[in-house]
């Protein structure tokens, strides 16, 4: 077997194996997207929380 | 699937199974320490802490990625397996690091925050870099990571450390070696190989149980601290005493044991006691701590 025939034969991925590759990935960046969206979400509160009921007793 | 890591992969570099002594243990810090906590705050901070835990097992595991594929007990780990490269558990280690630590100082004080910086400082490089590979005295230094998250959560009320939380810690730092030195004596043929220079490895079982008995008493004996100094009542203390003799047994039986079978079974029983023991002193003291708040509420 020739070099180049080697790095075809790595390179073939069956139909099957590239679904499940390309599902791990979807659920992957699914996961980050909500973790990130927590992340926005708990600093947002918590500025709230941290700010205390005098949120809106200030100068404008 | 080989070089594609899943969500779960993700997850199992936190280490869950060692997270929930860490999240029970800051949780008691953080409800037993004087003064009030905005409860949403005190959700927040457990969670960094947890986050903070879970960042110092991934860069444990980037580090260890060569001698975990040697240890069938953690053969499976997403590195070693092949499902991911390490460089991936390093920067996911730092990334969550940074932003626990952040969050904690924004959320409560800069003690607490502080504090975790320098517990996931010294698992990773104290412990995981330097003491784990070096000497056998490895678990006994580097348990103080363990021992850090009551002091976390209790600064993370206080914004200081007191006299209180270093009874919690020591509780915790003298419970470590007994724990994994009886999980060492049943799995030592998996560090040796690895090359980790455990306890029993280097200076052989007999002296090794004799250490885990020395321990075991003064576990007991600290378990007793709070009792002394006044900061728990006879409901801790009774649960203290109980739980502590029942250790300090177990570790007799062990150290008493010569027949090879019979000793990894006494081992054995000793390391699933010990995971016990500390959930029940934690939750006992914890306990006795809210009694003893709702009943000057209620006089």
């Amino acid at each position: 077997m020739s070099a180049p025939d080697e790095i075809r034969s790595v390179d073939i991925e069956s139909p099957e194996i590239a679904a499940a590759r390309a599902k791990i990935r979807r659920r992957r960046s699914i996961a980050l997207g909500i973790a990130l969206a927590l992340f926005a979400l708990t600093f947002y509160t918590l500025t709230i929380v941290k700010m205390g009921p005098a949120l809106f007793d200030r100068a404008l | 699937m080989t070089g594609e890591a899943r969500v779960e992969d993700y997850l199992a570099l936190l280490k869950p199974s060692v997270m929930q002594l860490v999240v029970f243990t800051a949780i008691v810090g953080l409800v037993v320490a004087p003064g009030g906590i905005n409860p949403f705050i005190g959700i927040i901070a457990v969670l960094c802490i947890a986050v903070g835990a879970g960042a110092s097992g991934a860069l444990n595991m980037w580090y260890d990625a060569d001698i975990d594929a040697i240890m069938s007990r953690t053969q499976n780990r997403p590195i070693p397996a092949g499902r991911m490269p390490k460089e991936h558990a390093l920067v996911f280690g730092l990334v969550l690091s940074v932003f626990s630590v952040a969050l904690l100082g924004l959320a409560t004080n800069w003690v607490a925050a502080g504090l975790l910086a320098f517990t996931i400082f010294f698992y990773a490089v104290i412990y995981t870099m330097w003491l784990k590979r070096s000497t056998p005295q490895n678990i006994v230094i580097g348990g103080a990571a363990g021992a850090f998250p009551p002091v976390v959560g209790w600064a993370a009320v206080t914004g200081s450390v007191s006299f209180d939380s270093i009874v919690l810690f020591l509780i915790i730092f003298l419970w470590t070696p007994p724990h994994f030195w009886a999980l060492a004596l049943y799995k030592q043929s998996d560090y040796g190989a690895a090359g980790v220079p455990m306890m029993p490895n280097v200076v052989g079982e007999a002296s090794t149980k004799m250490q885990i008995f020395a321990y075991s008493l003064m576990l007991a004996a600290s378990a007793m601290l709070p009792t002394f100094f006044g900061f728990a009542g006879w409901i801790y203390t009774t649960v203290a005493v109980i739980t502590g003799v029942s250790f300090t047994l177990l570790a007799w039986r062990l150290l008493r044991t010569r027949e090879d079978v019979a000793m990894r079974k006494a081992a054995r029983t000793l390391f699933n006691y010990s995971l016990s023991y500390l959930f029940i002193v934690f939750f006992a003291f914890m306990t006795d701590n809210l009694l003893t708040r709702f009943g000057s509420f209620g006089g």
